[in-house]
């Protein structure tokens, strides 16, 4: 059904996700979640804190297979992936690492991405040696090299100063451009998600659906003030239509791009 | 600095020792140069080696035997939980058997044979490694797990460069209480039932009253032992920890 240039795109159509609370109850966390993304694309998931969105990545990875509904990976499905943590391997070093991660990337390959990301210094490094900026930039490596059919950052910058955040939103932004790969990244930062993705995904809080799809004009282009006034307001207006109903949401989204806006 | 403490230490044991012989008499307590004289001969007739080398194969079979099904079980206990609640009281169970009465039932069931040697060796010391390789399996990382699961690392790769690395300080700890532990029980098997190795020499020596000829025999295996330690363990134990970001 979902075919685009011949390739299969991520499509995801949960019906609904729930856990079994302590208490014996279920919460449910995701409900009706549905978006797809064109092969070469990314998207950006944004959404309150806590509204299940790294549930749902753990749905998309595979690591969690007890949901209604589907998720079809694009083609061959090889997936890469950027934790939260760098979650490195810390006996083994920076190139064993990646290598462990894609065991397939060339030499050559590996040379530029080590080169991409500088750390060409520090191939023979344990990570217990590296600093929390060049962890994360392993982790980015080790997820390009395999050269995935989909890569999947689980807010990858979180909890980085704001400067060194920047930078590696800057060289992720790159990497992305110079290799057309099929890119999801969840972020509570409107920031982040402007400055990286195709297509916003606006999430409701819990249980998550889409609430809204925003498309950026310019992607990963140096937008203009003017210009991402415009895409904000646009942000605001789709969430402003789809469901005011859970006005929980557009006080917290509001106030996320009040307070994203106040850093340009 | 190190070498010349250890040496120090060494020097005061060895010195208490001949105070202690003065003290006692030679014939419950032969000095250091008794004994030393004692070894001597004992490695110049060539039994010294014969039964060190016997004594030394059954511990290494016996420990490889006991570390690879305990740690095998141990692993299998850490992560399932229907696992350990089955497993757990045949481990307690086996845990507080005296290691005498698994020696003498093994002997009565299999003969006075080197498997029934090995084995009952190997029972003592297997529970031991389980219970401190299950500890290590309860605290493995599950974000690793995650990671190695999205990667599609395949069970090899897992196992080595995964697992074993996280399971290294607990098997480290098996290793050294386990090899200790092998070499005394494996005395007993073989004074009770085996015609050489140096429980065997003792188990002789004890009969004829001759301190010396157990001293010996004991100084020679402790030697032994330390060579292991020092010249094995320790080496690889420093290369399994290389990653760790060493103390200033």
């Amino acid at each position: 059904m979902s075919h685009a240039g011949g390739l299969r795109q991520l499509d995801v159509s949960i019906k609904g996700k729930s856990y079994r609370s302590a208490a014996g109850g279920t919460i449910e966390v995701l409900r009706e979640m549905a978006f797809t993304l064109r092969v070469g694309a990314v998207g950006a998931l944004v959404g309150p804190s806590g509204c299940g969105k790294t549930t749902l990545l753990r749905i998309i990875t595979g690591l969690d297979s007890d949901y209604k509904g589907a998720v079809h990976l694009p083609d061959h499905g090889k997936l890469g992936m950027v934790f939260q943590e760098p979650r490195l391997l810390p006996w083994r070093t920076v190139e064993q690492n990646v290598r462990l991660g894609a065991p397939d990337a060339s030499d050559a390959e590996l040379d530029a991405l080590f080169g991409a990301l500088g750390l060409a210094a520090h191939r023979h490094h344990f990570p217990g040696e590296l600093s929390v900026g060049q962890a994360r930039r392993v982790a980015l490596a080790r997820a390009f090299a395999v050269k995935p059919d989909l890569l999947v950052l689980d807010e990858p910058f979180v909890s980085l100063d704001a400067a060194l955040a920047k930078h590696l939103q800057e060289e992720l932004a790159a990497l992305v451009t110079s290799r057309h790969v099929t890119t999801l990244i969840v972020t509570h930062s409107m920031d982040e998600a402007i400055g990286l993705a195709d297509r916003v995904f606006l999430l409701s809080p819990s249980p998550a659906h889409v609430v809204a799809e925003v498309a950026i004009a310019r992607p990963r282009a140096a937008h203009t003030a003017a210009e991402l006034a415009k895409i904000q307001e646009e942000i605001s207006q789709a969430l402003r239509k789809g469901q005011v109903a859970a006005d929980a949401l557009s006080r917290d989204s509001t106030e996320a791009l009040q307070h994203d806006r106040n850093p340009l | 600095m190190n070498v010349a403490s250890r040496l120090f230490s060494l020097i005061v044991l060895v010195a208490a020792w001949y105070v202690g012989s003065e003290i006692a008499g030679q014939r419950m307590m032969p000095g250091p140069q008794t004994v030393g004289l004692a070894l001597w001969a004992e490695a110049q007739s060539g039994a010294l080696a014969f039964h060190l080398g016997a004594t030394l194969a059954r511990v290494a079979v016996a420990f490889v035997i006991a570390m690879a099904i305990g740690t095998a079980l141990g692993v299998w206990m850490g992560r399932s939980r229907v696992a350990d609640r089955l497993a757990d009281p045949w481990l307690v169970a086996l845990l507080n058997l005296p290691a005498l009465v698994i020696i003498v039932l093994a002997y009565v069931w299999a003969g006075l044979t080197e498997t029934a040697a090995i084995v009952a060796v190997a029972l003592n010391k297997l529970p031991n490694a389980t219970v401190t390789v299950r500890e290590g399996a309860r605290s493995l990382d599950r974000q690793l797990d995650e990671m190695a699961q999205v990667f599609r690392m395949n069970r090899w790769v897992r196992l080595r460069h995964v697992l074993i690395p996280q399971l290294a300080p607990y098997l480290a700890a098996a290793t050294r209480s386990g090899l200790s532990l092998v070499w005394k029980i494996v005395l007993i098997v073989e004074l009770l039932g085996r015609p050489n190795g140096v429980g065997f020499e003792i188990g002789i020596a004890f009969q004829l009253f001759d301190v010396t000829r157990i001293l010996a025999y004991a100084i020679a295996f402790v030697l032994v032992m330390l060579a292991i330690e020092t010249f094995l363990v320790q080496p690889i134990e420093r290369h399994v920890s290389r990653w760790r970001p060493k103390a200033a």
